[in-house]
């Protein structure tokens, strides 16, 4: 579905990227684990057209999506759920589902769609006329996964979903990214928390300083020295 | 009775003319009402996008200056032999193409800086202003320079040869103001409160998340750069019908702090901010001069702005708001309200 063929992407002289290549299929829920500065960030940018690549290209279906801009790349269906878990603080929890569709013009498609948001997270079902800002963090992290899927994605990217949430709210967004791969949705998930998303991937890459170390499933990489060493604890 | 209180206003100001006959304050009323209006257009930039131009007189020089050469006429040589004759236009096609030609340089000004932004566009839309200023105070054989656009013709308004009005004098002048303002104010409020304005501020409150969910970042602020600057012409176009006379003056920087001052205060990104601010830094100055000797007056007036900015950061209109609000114990804000960080 995705094919990222020796990607390069700089930041001014710095390679943030040096030749990543990596593919992801229908349907499946790769990892992409490291350390702070590894890449993975900038991969996912590299991907949705945030970040114009330096070199290599980028394969969405079959379809050169390297230089495209950030509209086109969400419209060909690929969504992005930043870092951080980004929401428009001062609009309703509504407004911010309204954001995520902002390229659809299908009235009766989109009010579909956020009611099964809605079904999903009854929380934010309870709060759609609230004010984003005022969420608590995890809230926040529901708001922005369902933005992302209000544009009825094909891929989504998540960005360190669990960054800054509280244990048992890490857990519950992990089941909600997995239930979004059981519904058909492919998902490429960058993720610090080494050992839960090995563990509930299909796949899984390591980045190390801008360069993929490592690729396999979930169970080999659990089980792999270097990775127990570097990136479970040992 | 929030429902009402905006046709209220409108009956309070169309009845203006008919109980004041004070041709001075009539006079006041009717400047205070183009600097609100060029205070709306900023707002539109400063509040929406949160792009501050600091160079926004430029657009409302520019329409001013543009409406009343063609509707003057002119006729000037340049690049040696070649020679460019106007014929004077009626004064309301002057007006058009001056919001015509503010909602260029907008556009231009826009393309130009909004790839950079912020500080960027801070100092282009500054530099903007005093190269015009220059143009106006140099240009003599077509600007007539430090000499002033003498005799500028007021509008005629109607359909020749059924009936004619010519705007003569301060309440027809007060009307075409109201007027425009009207038209401005309906014409912002549609676009903020459009997909396009969500889009604006969805820009302002994060970036690089609005990028990710497809808004084309230039497109809109773009627009928003023409659109501001359209109506900061159609402000400059009244200016120069109703005073008459026009020199590189209105280019002043001056002018643009107090657009920017009535901006602030009144609450930037409410709609009604600006009207609120505008007013009051319009016809404050005026009701000073009885009471206090010059120097006072502008100590007076700084006090309050900093007691303004010091006790009410977000503007009146947002203070005066919530303190409704929690006077009506409402505790959730309301969805109109939400998506601009303001209401109205």
């Amino acid at each position: 579905m995705l094919e990222i063929e020796k990607l390069v992407c700089r930041y001014g002289k710095v390679e943030a990227l040096k030749s990543v290549s990596l593919v992801v299929r229908k349907g499946e829920l790769v990892t992409l684990i490291g350390a702070n500065g590894a890449g993975k960030t900038t991969t996912l940018r590299a991907i949705s057209g945030l970040l114009p690549p330096a070199g290599g290209r980028t394969l969405f279906q079959g379809e050169d999506i390297t230089r495209a801009s950030p509209k086109h790349i969400l419209s060909r269906g690929i969504a992005h759920c930043p870092e951080g878990r980004h929401v428009f603080p001062h609009m309703t929890v509504q407004e911010n589902l309204e954001m995520g569709c902002y390229l659809r013009s299908d009235a009766t498609g989109i009010a579909a769609d956020m009611e099964r948001v809605f079904e999903s997270f009854p929380r934010l079902a309870e709060r759609r006329r609230q004010i984003a800002g005022t969420l608590s963090g995890g809230e926040q992290q529901m708001l922005a996964i369902g933005r992302a899927l209000m544009s009825r994605p094909k891929l989504v990217l998540f960005d360190e979903p669990s960054l800054g949430l509280a244990p048992n709210i890490v857990e519950r967004t992990f089941q909600i990214i997995k239930g979004i791969r059981d519904q058909g949705t492919t998902v490429l998930m960058v993720e610090q928390n080494a050992y839960a998303a090995l563990d509930m991937c299909d796949r899984a890459y390591l980045l190390e300083s801008g360069t993929l170390t490592l690729e396999g499933t979930g169970r080999e990489l659990i089980k792999n020295p270097h990775i127990q060493e570097a990136y479970l604890g040992g | 009775m929030r429902r009402t209180l905006p046709y209220l206003w409108v009956g309070f100001l169309l009845s203006v003319p008919l109980w004041l006959h004070d041709q001075y304050f009539l006079h006041i009323l009717i400047t205070t009402g183009i600097f609100t209006i060029t205070a709306m257009s900023l707002n539109l930039l400063l509040g929406f996008t949160g792009q501050l131009s600091l160079g926004h007189v430029a657009f409302f020089g520019v329409g001013a200056y543009t409406s009343a050469l063609a509707s003057l006429g002119f006729d000037v040589h340049i690049f040696g032999g070649f020679r460019i004759v106007h014929q004077p236009w009626p004064a309301v096609t002057g007006f058009a193409v001056g919001i015509l030609v503010a909602g260029l340089c907008g556009y231009a000004i826009g393309k130009l800086s909004f790839k950079v932004r912020e500080a960027y566009f801070v100092i282009v839309t500054i530099s903007f202003a005093e190269v015009v200023r220059l143009v106006a105070l140099n240009w003599v054989e077509l600007t007539q320079g430090p000499l002033a656009l003498n005799n500028i013709p007021p509008f005629t308004i109607g359909f020749p040869g059924l009936w004619e009005q010519t705007l003569w004098g301060k309440v027809p002048n007060y009307y075409a103001v109201l007027a425009v303002g009207a038209v401005a104010h309906i014409l912002i409020r549609r676009l903020v409160l459009s997909r396009i304005g969500r889009a604006m501020v969805a820009l302002k409150e994060n970036e690089p998340l609005a990028t990710s969910l497809g808004i084309d970042v230039t497109r809109f602020l773009v627009l928003a750069a023409v659109v501001s600057a359209g109506i900061a012409g159609a402000a400059g176009g009244l200016y120069a019908h109703y005073i008459r006379i026009i020199d590189p003056d209105i280019f002043l920087f001056i002018y643009t702090v107090t657009m920017v001052i009535m901006v602030v205060t009144g609450g930037k990104g409410t709609l009604a901010g600006p009207l609120v601010g505008g007013i009051i830094f319009g016809i404050l100055p005026v009701m000073l001069r009885p009471m206090a000797t010059p120097e006072a007056q502008w100590i007076i007036y700084g006090v309050f702005m900093i007691l303004i900015v010091f006790f009410l950061p977000r503007g009146i209109v947002p203070a005066v708001q919530d303190w409704w609000q929690s006077k009506m114990g409402v505790t959730q804000a309301p969805v109109d309200g939400a998506r601009t960080g303001g209401r109205l």
